[in-house]
């Protein structure tokens, strides 16, 4: 994979060089305030000086070197905002045309190898079950049905590695466009061509003109509104130094006033924006609009599923609690053969946990001649008739119900009971098994906590994030979880209405709330939310109600599309404090060299000793453009962020970047203007 | 600098800070309508008022009918105060027989009263009858501070309030500060003055005859009543032409310390009023403190620099031991000059009780800078709390991204509508004071007006325009600015000056009341503490300073290093 990333690199640095140029279009820059008017001045430089030019007027080396910076620095703009698209763009070209290329092996209803027929993939629809081999392409976003495979999902996540993906699970979803490496799989389509994940992130990367999100709009105004004053504070000085006497040549002013503007947070004001959906995209997860990432940032409260998220997958069996009278081995022997074709992970889990215990082997389904009873709504219990007597598993309730109802039923041990109490007190489930009516004893269900997930939570608390868990346990059990696991809230017995009213109730505090579901029951929860996260996996109602869309179906994961909204906004502050506190800087470097001639006592400003006044307005401006370049990396990757109370994170930021930007500047200005009297270039 | 100096500048900021929660908390609970102690003895007063007026004091209004109720009643003082101020000679009391002002003058003292500029063009004893002081001057002194002090009650509205749709009633806000506020106060006060020798009178002025032999025409009347409100409402329009440095205005050293304790005592204590309001007063105290950093660190420079001039200017005549004292009255010395001046333009009060012409260079600088960076340190009354809190949106919007969160100021979302308002707020004064400055550099009229040459020529040119767009009113004596040129201009930086910002900042106002309210977290921005008070000094010097720099440099900073060469202008 190594050469193939290599050329991709190369690619996309040249598309993002040639870009810079395109980009120079008035009707693209104009989107720019900023930059459009460093455009503006720059080309009014240039016209005054190819006419100085002809007729041989003025310092021309020296104003021909600014005019340079000055186109420099919007074409490094440009080049930053071009790199930031470069990367889905190339991705979504690449995959536009695997999307129109790629033909499908559609699997006929009777499923045989022969019912196979050849269709192009922008013909499959929904349900449609398509066989993908090892070299193929995988013609639309699906799940898996049958097989494992290894798959190379580089064109879309940029991560070169490749993933396993299976039937069943939580790895069961593939996205068009991917190409699988090894072995094959059956995929079941789960998106009509046109609205699948691909579709998507090409009209999102391609999309007419990027929606600018809320909070960059108010920064441009902010920078506009910069840019304003600083036309009046350059457009009164010719004035002031004709009063004085002076005169200060157009050149320098122009120079001055491109300094001083917010040159560095305008020209990198949309990469990092791009950016930041770009570290979501790359973290599997796709944003809707930019919308969604920035109140990803402002999330107040967090609701987490408690399976999944806070619980390893499912429950499983960690005790066999036997009623008075009961042999242990008794209990779990029945108990196994109750879930032996229980399929549910709870299910399998006692099967493997009386086999661990007591060494009972499960016997031969077919050989029992059992009929096996599945768990129905009605009874919620399930279990199995064997030899002319019933086993029977389920909550408490329904196994007391079972218990009185039943022939030679007889009343609950009251042992048996005090288990149940203490088991769902733990956190636990109780599981009643009971044979022919009578009770056997308990199965204690037990939820295992992820590990690390409580050291999460407190991160969360610190950053003033609330988490909720929602189970449809009981409160008591909710509660022993919750407690474990260090939530701040829990939400037992939620029903999907509880879960919106919830949601409801958070809002009319003016909190914001992020949540992440995949049933269909979810979807009106989802569309509530400030950030809906929906599963790949999940149903297409809840991807539709979602404003984000998780590929890799990890509810965990709400934690850091928090973080990344964060980072994305403190990229943001802390690009525009430092580029507002460079400009003291720039006003030592430029100020003195502009009036020294006019009141020579003047120079003492110039506290950076630069060379000669044409060599610090030219540091100045090559310092101004050069900064754009040098921070690119920083745009594109986030400033770096780790949970803390809001307070520490702005003292550390002011520091680094209000400071940092205050005082970087004289250092870069000192060594470029050394540099250039070394070199003697004015 | 002396001990004394010290002591007298330590005394001030502690008296000023003991008022705050007091004066705070009445005001707090006026303009929520709710009991004062003086409620018993006013309150049929007021409702006589609103009777007579056909307002419904419990009816509200949104912002934009809250602009249009506050501009039209300055425009109908505007009117009234230049009818007066062109009919003098017709109306009663003026024994002086003083002619009626000229349109140019009369426009721009118009002006310069509603607007709470009190820029004076004119010298007062010469020119204004004893009517035009009381009926004219005097009650634009109350009603355009009470305007202020409404303003800053409508945005304070606005960020307390929930989803609301009005943010009060102009028309009671006005008679309540009027009412309540202003006039009990300005009584004790003008009383306390007469105490200290301030004449109030209506009797001709005195003719004398002096030792030497010399006539002397003895300038007197009801200045005690007029010199009350004069401080108190952060106006600044002397009676007589020396301001609070002519005795008859600013007696003895316990007068001084007063008229500087009361320009700052309504603009303090709404910074409580805030912090009451939002349910945290810290958040106000903390906006107090921001103002309180750059106050102390004013006076030390202003203090430093007029009490240790002598050590550069030792080879100049007329520069004593004591300090710089050109310019100003030895009764008060050079610590309580330059507290005072100061003082003066932190607020945007504007008197004087020395000639800031007559500062040194640095000295000079920080009145300047003062009212370039929009007289946000306390303040105008009003004006000084909406002011700062624009700079304190800014702050919140730049450096509030840091913390991962969109900016939220108190619970409300800072957006893009309130960042656009802020920013042509903001805009206001640089485009007056810049432009106009620009203009009357080039202009033979503007140059006219110079008394002096190079950098302090240009300082004075640059303090008028700051002084009116900032509706300070304080002058950098040595510009002649009774001209057609200077009225006019002068008046339009006034007039731009102050209501290019509050129709935004009301805007501002309605659109936070609109918000629903943030609760705050460990992940919200903390504005009540040390950290949002370095903020908030910091963006207030970094873009002030940045906007004005070039002209500083040309003006008083050249002529500081050319003092320091051996050259003076």
């Amino acid at each position: 994979m190594k050469p193939a990333q290599t050329s991709f690199d190369r690619r996309l640095w040249l598309g993002a060089l040639r870009d810079a140029f395109v980009k120079l279009d008035p009707r693209s820059l104009i989107h720019n305030p900023v930059m459009f008017t460093t455009a503006l001045v720059a080309a009014a430089a240039t016209v005054l000086f190819v006419r100085d030019l002809t007729s041989g007027a003025g310092h021309l080396l020296f104003s021909g070197q600014v005019i340079i910076w000055l186109w420099f620095t919007v074409l490094f703009a440009n080049f930053a905002e071009a790199l930031a698209e470069g990367r889905g763009k190339a991705q979504a070209e690449a995959l536009r045309q695997t999307r129109t290329q790629t033909r499908a092996r559609r699997l006929g209803k009777a499923g045989g190898a022969a019912d196979v027929t050849w269709v192009p993939a922008t013909e499959l629809r929904t349900g449609d079950v398509v066989l993908v081999e090892a070299g193929e392409f995988i013609p639309g976003d699906g799940e898996v049905i049958e097989g494992v495979a290894t798959v190379d999902e580089s064109a879309i996540t940029g991560e070169s590695a490749p993933v396993v993906r299976e039937s069943g699970g939580d790895r069961s979803a593939v996205t068009g466009g991917t190409r699988v490496l090894s072995d094959s799989i059956k995929i079941r389509i789960t998106a009509a061509a046109g609205s699948s994940f691909l579709d998507r992130m090409i009209a999102l990367v391609e999309g007419a003109a990027r929606q600018k999100t809320p909070n960059e709009l108010a920064l441009n105004v902010l920078l506009a509104g910069m840019t304003l004053i600083f036309i009046l504070a350059c457009a009164s000085i010719p004035s002031f130094a004709a009063y004085a006497g002076g005169k200060v040549s157009t050149i320098v002013l122009i120079a001055l006033f491109v300094t001083l503007i917010p040159t560095t947070i305008g020209a990198l004001l949309s990469a990092i924006g791009i950016a930041g959906m770009n570290r979501l995209v790359r973290f599997n997860v796709l944003a809707m609009s930019g919308r969604a990432v920035e109140a990803a940032g402002d999330v107040d409260t967090l609701l987490l599923d408690k399976t999944g998220t806070i619980t390893l997958g499912n429950r499983q069996a960690a005790d066999f609690l036997p009623a008075p009278g009961v042999d242990a081995r008794e209990l779990a022997e029945a108990a196994q053969l109750a879930s032996l074709a229980d399929e549910t992970p709870e299910g399998r889990s006692i099967v493997v946990l009386a086999k661990e215990r007591y060494g009972l082997r499960p016997r031969d389904v077919a050989s029992l001649h059992a009929r096996f009873v599945p768990f129905s709504a009605q009874t919620r219990m399930s279990g199995v008739d064997l030899d002319g007597s019933e086993i029977r598993k389920g909550a408490v309730d329904a196994i007391v119900d079972y218990a009185k109802a039943h022939g030679h039923g007889q009343p609950v041990p009251g042992a048996v009971l005090e288990d149940v109490e203490r088991v769902a007190k733990g956190g636990g489930t109780p599981l009643i098994v009971a044979r022919d009516g009578r009770v056997l004893g308990v199965v204690h269900l037990k939820d295992i906590v992820k590990n690390g997930i409580k050291t999460r939570f407190a991160e969360l608390r610190s950053m003033g994030i609330k988490t909720v868990m929602i189970t449809g346990d009981n409160p008591l059990t909710a509660a022993a979880i919750a407690a474990e696991a260090g939530v701040d809230d829990f939400l037992a017995q939620a029903k999907p209405e509880d879960k919106l009213a919830l949601i409801r109730k958070e809002q009319a505090q003016g909190k914001l709330v992020a949540m992440c579901g995949d049933g269909t029951n979810d979807a009106p929860a989802l569309a509530q939310a400030d950030v809906g996260v929906a599963m790949q996996t999940g149903t297409q109602a809840a991807r539709e109600a979602g404003n984000m869309v998780d590929l890799d179906s990890d509810p965990t994961k709400l934690i850091e599309i928090v973080a990344i909204g964060k980072q994305l906004l403190i990229t943001r502050g802390a690009l525009t404090t430092f580029s507002v506190s460079n400009d003291v800087a720039k006003y030592f470097a430029i100020l003195p060299a502009m009036f020294a001639t006019i009141y020579p006592p003047l120079a003492a400003l110039n506290v950076m000793h630069l060379g000669s006044p044409q060599s610090a307005i030219l540091s100045a401006t090559i310092f101004n453009a050069v900064i754009i370049l040098l921070l690119v990396p920083l745009a594109l990757r986030g400033v770096k962020y780790r949970p803390a109370p809001a307070a520490t994170l702005l003292a550390r930021n002011l520091a680094i970047y209000g400071l940092g930007g205050l005082v970087a500047p004289f250092v870069g200005i000192k060594l470029i203007d050394f540099a250039i009297n070394a070199v003697g270039l004015v | 600098m002396t001990v004394n100096g010290w002591l007298q500048i330590v005394l001030y900021c502690v008296l000023l800070l003991l008022s705050v929660r007091p004066l705070g908390g009445f005001m707090h609970r006026l303009f929520a309508g709710e009991r004062v102690f003086l409620t018993p003895l006013l309150g049929p007063v007021e409702r006589g008022f609103y009777k007579l007026a056909g307002v419904d004091q419990r009816s509200e209004q949104n912002w934009l009918q809250y602009a249009v109720a506050m501009l039209l009643f300055n425009m109908l003082g505007f009117a009234l105060l230049y009818l007066i101020l062109r009919t003098q000679v017709w109306l009663p009391l003026n024994p002086q027989q003083l002619p009626n002002l000229s349109a140019d003058l009369a426009f721009n003292t118009a002006m310069s009263f509603t607007t709470n500029t009190n820029w004076q063009a004119y010298g007062g004893e010469a020119t204004m009858s004893y009517f035009s002081q009381m009926v004219g001057l005097a009650v634009q002194n109350f009603l355009s501070a009470a305007t202020g002090i409404a303003l800053a009650l409508a945005l304070i509205r606005g960020f307390a309030r929930k989803t609301a749709g009005e943010i009060g009633n102009a028309w009671v806000d006005i008679t309540r500060a009027t009412l309540y506020l202003l006039l009990p106060i300005c009584l004790f006060y003008a009383v306390f003055l007469i105490w200290q020798g301030v004449p109030q009178n209506f009797s001709a002025y005195t003719e004398a005859t002096t030792l030497e032999g010399a006539k002397q025409v003895i300038a007197q009347g009801p200045i005690a009543s007029q010199e009350a409100i004069k401080m108190l409402g952060t106006n600044g329009g002397g009676f007589v032409n020396a301001n609070s440095a002519h005795p008859f205005e600013n007696p003895t050293a316990l007068s001084n310390f007063f008229e500087m304790l009361s320009i700052f005592l309504i603009g303090a204590a709404l910074t409580d009023v805030f912090g009451r309001a939002v349910g945290n007063r810290w958040q106000g105290h903390a906006i107090l403190g921001a103002m309180m950093v750059l106050f102390v660190a004013g006076v030390a420079l202003a203090y430093w620099a007029e009490a240790s001039a002598p050590n550069a200017l030792a080879h100049i005549d007329g520069v004593q031991a004591a300090g710089n004292l050109e310019g100003k009255e030895t009764r008060f010395g050079v610590a309580s000059s330059a507290l005072f001046a100061v003082i003066t333009t932190a607020a945007s009060c504007g008197a004087v009780n020395a000639m800031h012409d007559s500062f040194t260079a640095l000295g000079g600088a920080i009145p300047m800078l003062n009212i370039m960076l929009g007289e946000v340190v306390i303040g105008g009354v009003g004006a000084g709390f909406y002011g700062m809190m624009l700079y304190a949106l800014i702050a919140i919007f730049m450096a509030g991204l840091m913390v991962g969160r969109t900016p939220e100021y108190v619970g409300k979302k800072i957006e893009a509508r309130e960042v656009k308002l802020a920013s042509l707020a903001v805009l206001a004064a640089p485009l007056a004071i810049l432009g106009f400055t620009a203009l009357a550099c080039v202009l033979p009229d503007g140059l006219k007006g110079l008394a002096n040459a190079g950098p302090h020529g240009f300082s004075e040119m640059l303090y008028a325009y700051s002084s009116a767009a900032g509706n300070n009113g304080s002058a950098f004596a040595g510009l002649s600015a009774n001209s057609v040129f200077y009225n006019v201009t002068l008046g339009l930086a006034m007039l731009i000056g102050r209501f290019a910002i509050i129709v935004p900042m009301l805007a501002i106002a309605g659109s936070l009341a609109a918000k629903k309210q943030v609760p705050a977290s460990a992940g919200t921005l903390p504005t009540d503490g040390g950290l949002f008070v370095a903020l908030v000094v910091a963006v207030v010097l970094v873009f002030g300073g940045l906007t004005f720099l070039p002209s500083l440099v040309l003006g008083p900073i050249a002529e500081h290093y050319a003092m320091l060469a051996g050259t003076s202008f």
